[in-house]
């Protein structure tokens, strides 16, 4: 079964229609890279996986979004519950104004989850995931805001695997990092797919290349053409995917 | 003599402008002060401070109106903080941003320029007749309460608009619900501004005489006051009330007075001051 499934998909913010008629299935254990140029739409549709568009008062969406077949907008959907299940790193890196530590332990504490043995164990298993450990393990209780910023980025990735979603979303998790920090960011994505199902925004070609399966290329809120990533990058039945890759418009 | 030279000269005739004003500013606080310093210094000693107020200046002391001013803001913080911090945290995360929203934040800065003898008459009418308080503290308190509830309300929105969007939208990417969102990232990285507000809405709160006055406190209060039914006296209804006297020995009194009320004060400010660096400090985006 698909993990992430959009049907026929319009969104508006008040009358403007960004997303039009879009459908895409995604499966599981999966990267996925969304590309197309600035203002097509791409964080727009990513954030409908974890209703954080909910929050824009204009905000207005027709059709039906499934996570394991089922509707996540439905009623009977609590959004809290969800986003457990459907993680997200965002472009710039948040860490909490808090310690490392209480950075990761927040979705566990804010469930109600108190016992210290349990806590720590989390704390170094996502650092561990995250590729970050070896560096902080010594300074838990420093700031979180005292890394640097690719680390942050790592950081928020941990925190994000600390509630063990099954779904993650990146929107452009590495374009605010240098290029050592942005290659680690990667690597990262790499490993976790054996794990997770993952969506990420890329401006990026080579990234896209190199981290995901699938590639799906929008433009103008359209979904152009969704396929391997092999054949986005050397074979699209588009024309306009292929100007797009080619690096002829965007 | 070309633009570059003309501008420049502008610019050195408004930085010497400001400098002036603002000498003129301090100057002005400067000769105050030095002069209350003055005249007020030697006065104060420690039966200044615990004596009742007496018909002979040299015996009269502050003690009542002492007690009466720190009674008064421990029960106007007790009420204002949690009103108007909650008010401002729904105003802000909650209230929905339509026109209602709009015409209720334009008169909650409204409020907070209404001349503080009209909460008297507010206060005397709801709290000290309607409700029955009389001229006591918990009247008082509960007047001077809504004289500064706006400044607390909006200086707790603004706090909370500090915080960077970036912060609320991680915490509610991890699943948190708005309530735990505030509690746990929202207060806690706004709290140095919140508490700022407080404390200077506080400070507003301790000068204050004209709503008390309205509402029936007394200048002469022969006891210390040891419950919020009790009636009060506050330190700038005594200053007043001395300084009205003819006798040298109260203006004198006077003087010491207004010192202490001036320590009160600063006090405030500076632990406002304290809070709001500590957290500063600790908090950087
Ligand atoms: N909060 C909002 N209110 C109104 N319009 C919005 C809002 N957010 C985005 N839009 C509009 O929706 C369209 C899609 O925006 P979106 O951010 O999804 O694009 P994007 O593909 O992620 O672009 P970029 O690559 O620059 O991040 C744009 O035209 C944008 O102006
Ligand atoms: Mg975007």
């Amino acid at each position: 079964m698909d993990k992430l499934e959009a049907k026929n998909v319009n969104v508006f913010y008040g009358l403007n229609k960004v997303i039009n008629d879009v459908s895409i299935s995604i499966k599981p254990n999966s990267v996925t890279a969304f590309i197309g140029p600035s203002g097509c739409g791409k964080s727009t549709f990513l954030r409908l996986f974890n209703r954080m568009n909910d929050y824009i008062d204009i905000f207005k969406m027709e059709g039906k979004v499934e996570i394991d077949g089922k509707n996540i907008y439905d009623k009977a959907i609590r959004v809290e519950e969800l986003r457990k299940k459907v993680g997200m790193v965002f472009q710039k890196p948040n860490p909490f104004p808090k310690t490392i530590y209480e950075n990761i332990v927040y979705g566990l504490r804010i469930q109600g989850i108190k016992d210290k043995n349990i806590l720590d164990e989390t704390v170094e298993k996502s650092l561990k995931q995250a590729a970050l450990w070896e560096e902080v393990k010594d300074k838990l209780k420093n700031s979180a805001l005292a890394l640097s910023g690719g680390q942050q980025q790592r950081l928020c990735i941990a925190r994000t695997l600390a509630v063990e979603p099954t779904v993650i979303l990146m929107d452009e998790p590495a374009s605010a990092l240098d290029p050592i920090s942005s290659a680690k960011v990667e690597e990262l994505i790499y490993e976790l797919k054996n794990n997770y199902t993952i969506v990420i925004v890329t401006h990026n070609m080579q990234q896209a290349a190199r981290v995901s399966d699938t590639t799906a290329f929008f433009y103008m809120g359209e979904l152009i053409e969704h396929d391997s990533t092999k054949i986005i990058f050397t074979n699209p039945k588009n024309e306009r995917t292929q100007n797009y890759v080619t690096g002829r418009f965007g | 003599m070309n633009n570059a030279v003309k501008n420049r000269i502008k610019d050195n005739a408004f930085k010497y402008f400001g400098i002036a004003c603002t000498s003129f500013g301090l100057l002005m606080l400067a000769i105050f002060i030095g002069n209350i310093l003055i005249e007020g210094l030697a006065r104060i000693d420690w039966d200044f401070i615990t004596n009742f107020p007496s018909r002979n200046p040299d015996k009269a002391g502050i003690l009542p109106a002492l007690v009466g001013t720190l009674w008064i803001m421990g029960l106007t913080a007790i009420i204002a903080i949690p009103l108007g911090v909650s008010a401002g945290i729904y105003l802000e995360e909650y209230g929905r941003k339509n026109r209602l929203a709009k015409i209720l934040e334009i008169n909650i800065s409204n409020l907070a320029g209404v001349p503080s003898i009209i909460y008297g008459l507010l206060g005397l009418e709801i709290f000290g007749r309607i409700m029955g308080m009389g001229g006591s503290l918990l009247a008082g308190a509960s007047t001077l309460s809504l004289l500064i509830l706006p400044v607390i309300i909006v200086s707790t929105r603004e706090a909370l608009k500090a915080v960077p969007k970036s912060i609320k939208e991680a915490s509610f990417a991890m699943g948190a619900s708005k309530w735990q969102t505030i509690w746990h990232q929202l207060l806690p990285a706004s709290f140095g501004g919140v508490i700022t507000g407080i404390i200077l809405a506080l400070s507003r709160a301790i000068g204050e005489t004209a709503p008390l006055i309205v509402i029936g406190a007394l200048a002469y209060v022969p006891f210390v006051p040891a419950s919020p039914t009790d009636e009060f006296s506050v330190l700038p209804i005594q200053i007043f009330n001395w300084i009205s006297r003819p006798q040298k020995g109260f203006a004198i009194n006077a003087a010491s007075a207004i010192i202490i009320l001036l320590l009160v004060t600063f006090v405030l400010n500076g632990i406002a001051m304290y809070l709001r660096n500590r957290w500063q400090r600790k908090v950087r985006w």
